[in-house]
């Protein structure tokens, strides 16, 4: 075929596609609302959810995994954009793990060393390390669906976006449940359970956002 | 090898590139406002610039430039399968630039090479060149030929033929809008096809 016969056919074809940013969003609604339910069936808020609602702690492992997932779907409509990426915007991604850092700096200097062991162990983290990223799976083929209808110049990159954006999803929704709420479990375990969901999108990034 | 032209200097270049870049801009906003003509207007003003960028490419990767209309016809349908992923309120320049790369360098993986593109091979896809589009083209019409029989003869007569959606669902004895999937269906399956093929 001439090059000015696809031209002929491509101006013809007037199908249009979904706006990028309303697609993901979309695809993202769908899948939080499935983790949700899975939630609701396997785990289930806390039990003194009422009484914590305002405690500091409780609160923080929401802002942290919530800021997360921001940062990291503000990034991924970029790389999904070709041409759009830019290298400050990559500097986003430091301000949930920068926050995190402080949160676990004011409970070192607010507690004392001797709690510091049993803070970071607590009491559930086997559950962390399987909840998380079982929440996260459906927010993770959302991301990565969302990010196919886009056009990424770089796969596993993109993919590891996808992951920490279904990791940060799926760990806020954790935290409903979760009675440890220490900065000091919350940066060792939560940050073991995306850093997995992280390299499951860029392993699967890599195949799957090619175009 | 292309040289750049002796009798402008640097400034005149640059403001020419720019100035084409906006008129490409104003196009692709034209286009994605439903204005086929411009969209084909635009398609045939950026194919002599992403010719250009890939003989350079496939010969500076020590393959033969014969392939490179394939690379512009990939690189046009991206451009046309992704036109959702630019956004309208930046300039075209860089999207498409960013398009023909990854095209570029999707080509030269599929031929058994991994390299590193600079950025800067792409900086002068722009300015136009006076060649030729070569006559029949390897891989698009192959996949062509592999498509269901409803997509290839839209494709076959839109494209090849220059029949109208209207005259092509007539001919077929299908509606407009049976024409207008399997023509969109067509070339995504093209698009796909010239992927995940192994040369």
């Amino acid at each position: 075929m001439k090059t000015d016969h696809l031209i002929r056919a491509l101006a013809a074809d007037d199908k249009r596609a979904a706006p990028l940013a309303r697609f993901l969003y979309v695809a993202l609604a769908a899948a939080f609302l499935l983790a949700a339910i899975l939630f609701a069936i396997r785990l289930g808020p806390r039990d003194d959810i009422a009484a914590v609602a305002l405690d500091p702690r409780f609160l923080f492992k929401f802002v942290v995994t919530l800021l997360l997932a921001a940062t990291a779907l503000a990034l991924a409509l970029r790389l999904a954009r070709p041409g759009a990426e830019t290298g400050y915007s990559w500097l986003v991604l430091a301000a949930a793990p920068a926050l995190l850092a402080f949160g676990v700096l004011v409970e070192l200097a607010a507690m004392p060393a001797a709690s510091w062991g049993t803070r970071l162990v607590g009491t559930n983290w086997l559950y962390c390390l399987t909840y998380v990223p079982l929440l996260s799976l459906p927010l993770l083929a959302a991301a990565l669906i969302g990010l196919r209808h886009g056009a990424p110049t770089r796969p596993a990159l993109a993919g590891a976006v996808a992951g920490l954006l279904a990791g940060g999803l799926g760990a806020a929704l954790y935290a409903a449940h979760c009675t440890d709420d220490s900065p000091l479990f919350v940066a060792t375990w939560y940050t073991i359970a995306i850093g997995g969901v992280t390299i499951l999108g860029s392993l699967i990034g890599r195949k799957v956002l090619r175009w | 090898m292309r040289n750049k032209p002796v009798m402008h200097d640097e400034l005149s270049v640059g403001t020419r590139v720019r100035e084409r870049e906006a008129e490409w801009t104003g196009l692709m906003r034209r286009a994605i406002g439903g204005d086929a003509s411009a969209y084909e207007r635009l398609l045939k003003a950026l194919a002599p610039g992403l010719r250009a960028a890939a003989r350079r490419g496939l010969t500076r990767a020590g393959k033969s430039d014969a392939d490179a209309e394939d690379v512009v016809q990939e690189t046009l349908l991206a451009i046309h399968l992704k036109r959702h992923t630019w956004d309208a309120a930046a300039p075209l320049g860089p999207w498409v630039r960013a398009i023909a790369r990854n095209k570029l360098i999707d080509a030269l993986r599929r031929r058994g090479r991994r390299i590193e593109i600079p950025v800067d091979d792409f900086a002068d896809i722009l300015p136009d060149t006076t060649e030729q589009p070569s006559g029949i083209v390897g891989d698009v019409a192959r996949n062509l030929g592999e498509l269901p029989d409803r997509q290839r003869n839209v494709v076959q007569a839109i494209a090849v033929e220059g029949v109208s959606i209207t005259e092509t669902a007539a001919r077929l004895s299908v509606s407009e809008g049976a024409v207008r999937v399997a023509l969109h269906r067509g070339l995504a399956a093209i698009a796909i096809k010239l992927r995940e093929s192994e040369p």
